[in-house]
């Protein structure tokens, strides 16, 4: 162990640190079989970072599960795999396409995306393992709708988010609270920016996938919006063919936010280290969801209707 | 431009109305601290254009909710963010009106410093006074009256001197001053930007600090060490079935500091129990510390093993308060099912619960005129002194003393609905 010198005050991020340590330890405190979701994204490895800080030398009091639409980038894929390896806490994975062949996800067309059924197999993963809490990585910061999210969130037993009647939450009193099939969703760096998430990242010295860093990659343009093509998958598969007529351009490029495939689109980047992300963090007039969120551009209240309907 | 660096955080909350413009306001300090980007810009142009609005309409940034923008009003507390480069800022953003008191107290239960907005064509009114109030009553500690929209009254010295006299004649009658609070008194005109960010040339005859200067300077919360040490447990970590040998007798207690510091060597007591002993190290993550100040997430381990769990407090011998079964505070409800007297309700205080009854409804206050009214019962929004018995003893100092544990939640068992908040005289 390493000693440190005395704090006398705290800086911003001891402080959010402190307080998202604290929203864990009050999970662990108040329910009694709470899970926590990992992608293997930028948000959810602090949170990780956060739960060793708030729960070692002891295990996590919970198990890491990922809600896999099966469109995932493979190195976000291999890497979810090898840190929670690397943690030695318990990876449990539910995918979309399990929940396709039960007939519970049905989608439109074979290209719909896959990404706002994935509310459907997380609710059935609720359910399955009896899960009363769901510690997830969104940030008031995001999206409007989730700027008036309560850091404790209460579902019913459809797992609706109701945004005119949720609890009043005061001082760092938390209400996790709940009855049998009904659910909390905890968001532990609620409070957190995308310039918070990268210079905790910086900061704590944590890996990423690389997919985070500037790489070449085929993409076409769709709609002003940068969309990666020919996508392999970890099984093999490719998808995300460019249309007939698109020109396929190979570019530099960095991934903002990972999410889906067919919903996630990269920006145009240089940054190949933390501290080079961090410096275009601090100057990019873009905001993150804005840039590169394909499903938020559809309606002023896209994310307040998915969450409704039990989305994160 | 170089990396950001931010060597504190300040959460401050914004009263007032939209017509009191605060909604420009927040726009404004997000717009001139260059938060808002131009993607956002661009969706804000593009609603506003749909309204049929000619210029952009800044408050459109702080409401949320297809509800509220079919409405067009702000129904619940929306969070904000920026930063100066040399600060980080967290905004509760919460509607004004009477019936939405409920949202001000949770808005008001985690800021630092409030804003409190003035019309200089009004001057101080009926809903500032219960603003100013309310603040008061959630010990808020730093107030800044923002007299807004001095570009209508002509940028006159005299409007203002005259609304800051009323306002502090109204904060000495409420006791502001006498319980300490801070009381800075800004004009400004949230739409052209002066002594917001920029001071502007409109406004010379003012000598004092921008709304920016005010924010900037302002201490951050708990600066004030000399508080006594209060770590409510929120878990124990006994990972004895480990394989590392080393960790079969590892005991830590996990909390929060919630006021106060705590070095390695101090004497402690737990509570309710009363076992002493003294802090054997302290940890976070795989750091060792040599003490630990007000608001950080640490592990303690003591030199003797006592058996302390969740809702158990630990405190410094030599500062410990008295476990209490009966409390007596300031509640304000928050459900639309009013109190009933009858039922037995759960009182949540730092880690720890208790069953209560009430005792007793000794007043309630009229938040528009201060005055004390006889009650039966709660509605929501209602602020009442109440007596609570307890079934568990908790372990409270005045909400004037420690805001940390000072405060309680009241919760309906039925429903597990948060119904009450609770401030202990």
């Amino acid at each position: 162990m390493m000693t440190t010198a005395n704090k006398t005050t705290l800086s911003h991020l001891d402080w959010l640190e402190a307080e998202a340590i604290h929203i864990l330890r009050e999970v662990a405190g108040q329910c009694s079989n709470p899970v926590l979701l990992f992608s293997g994204g930028k948000d959810s490895l602090c949170i990780l970072r956060l739960a060793e800080k708030a729960f070692r030398p002891g295990r996590f009091p919970f198990p890491l599960m990922h809600i896999d639409t099966g469109h995932n980038y493979k190195e976000v894929i291999e890497f979810r795999d090898q840190r929670a390896a690397e943690l030695g806490e318990r990876l449990i994975v539910r995918s979309v396409e399990d929940s396709m062949k039960r007939g519970t996800v049905v989608l439109k067309s074979e290209d719909e995306s896959r990404n706002k059924h994935q509310s459907v197999t997380l609710l059935e993963a609720i359910e399955e393992f009896g899960f009363d809490c769901c510690i997830g990585g969104a940030r008031r910061d995001e999206e409007k709708a989730r700027a008036k999210e309560r850091i404790m969130s209460f579902r019913d037993e459809f797992g609706q988010w109701d945004p005119k009647n949720q609890r009043p939450e005061l001082w760092n009193l938390y209400n996790a609270r709940s009855h049998k099939g009904e659910n909390i969703r905890a968001f532990p760096i609620s409070n957190w920016t995308e310039m918070d998430v990268w210079q905790y990242i910086e900061r704590e010295k944590l890996a990423l996938p690389s997919i985070y860093f500037a790489h070449q990659r085929d993409v076409v343009m769709r709609a002003g919006s940068i969309v990666p093509v020919n996508v392999p998958l970890a099984s093999g598969e490719v998808i995300n063919q460019p249309k007939t007529g698109e020109e396929v351009i190979n570019m530099q490029v960095r991934f903002r936010t990972v999410g889906d495939i067919t919903c996630t689109a990269p920006v145009i980047s240089d940054a190949d280290t933390i501290s080079k992300i961090v410096l275009e963090t601090a100057t990019t007039t873009i905001t993150e969801r804005g840039a590169t969120r394909l499903d938020d551009q559809t309606s002023d209240a896209s994310m307040e209707q998915r969450k409704k309907e039990g989305y994160f | 431009m170089t990396t950001q660096h931010n060597d504190s955080l300040l959460r401050f909350m914004t009263c007032g109305s939209v017509d009191d413009g605060k909604s420009t306001l927040i726009g404004r300090l997000l717009f001139d601290t260059k938060s808002i980007l131009a993607d956002t810009l661009t969706q804000m142009d593009r609603t506003s254009k749909k309204r049929g609005l000619e210029v952009v309409d800044l408050s459109l940034l702080t409401d949320g909710l297809q509800a509220e923008r079919e409405q067009g009003i702000t129904i619940d507390v929306a969070y904000r963010y920026f930063s100066t480069g040399t600060r980080k800022y967290i905004i509760a953003d919460a509607p004004g009106h009477e019936q939405y008191t409920r949202n001000m107290v949770t808005a008001a239960s985690t800021a630092n410093l409030a804003i409190i907005l003035i019309d200089a064509r009004k001057g101080v009114l009926t809903q500032t006074r219960r603003h100013s109030f309310l603040a008061h009553l959630v010990g808020i500690p730093h107030i800044v009256v923002a007299i807004n929209k001095m570009d209508l009254v002509d940028f006159d010295q005299a409007t203002f001197e005259k609304i800051k006299a009323d306002y502090l004649n109204f904060a000495e009658q409420i006791g502001l001053q006498r319980a300490g609070r801070d009381i800075q008194v800004v004009p400004l005109s949230a739409l052209t930007g002066d002594m917001l960010v920029d001071r502007g040339d409109a406004m010379d005859w003012y000598q004092g600090p921008t709304m920016l200067e005010i924010l900037e300077s302002a201490p951050a919360g708990h600066s004030e060490q000399n508080e006594p040490f209060r770590f409510p447990v929120q878990f124990v970590c006994r990972p004895h079935a480990s394989d590392d040998k080393d960790l079969h007798d590892f005991r830590g207690f996990m909390g929060r500091v919630e006021s106060g510091k705590i070095a390695v060597g101090d004497a402690v007591t737990v509570l309710p129990n009363g076992y002493t002993s003294k802090v054997k190290a302290i940890q976070l993550g795989d750091e060792q510390l040599q003490s630990a100040i007000t608001e950080q997430s640490v592990t303690l381990l003591l030199e003797d093993e006592i058996d302390t769990s969740r809702g158990d407090m630990i405190v410094k011998s030599d500062q410990a308060p008295e476990p209490v079964k009966q409390i007596s505070g300031m509640v304000c409800w928050l459900s639309e099912t009013p109190l009933s007297t009858a039922r037995t309700y759960i009182i949540r205080h730092t880690t720890r619960e208790s069953k209560a009854k009430v005792g007793a409804i000794e007043y309630k206050v009229d938040v528009n005129t201060l005055e004390q009214l006889e009650a039966q019962g709660l509605a929501m929004n209602d602020i009442a002194k109440i007596n609570f018995k307890l079934a568990q003893p908790l372990m409270v100092d005045s909400y004037s003393k420690n805001r940390a544990t000072g405060a309680f939640i009241v919760i309906d068992e039925s429903t597990n609905n948060t119904v009450g908040a609770g401030m202990i005289i």
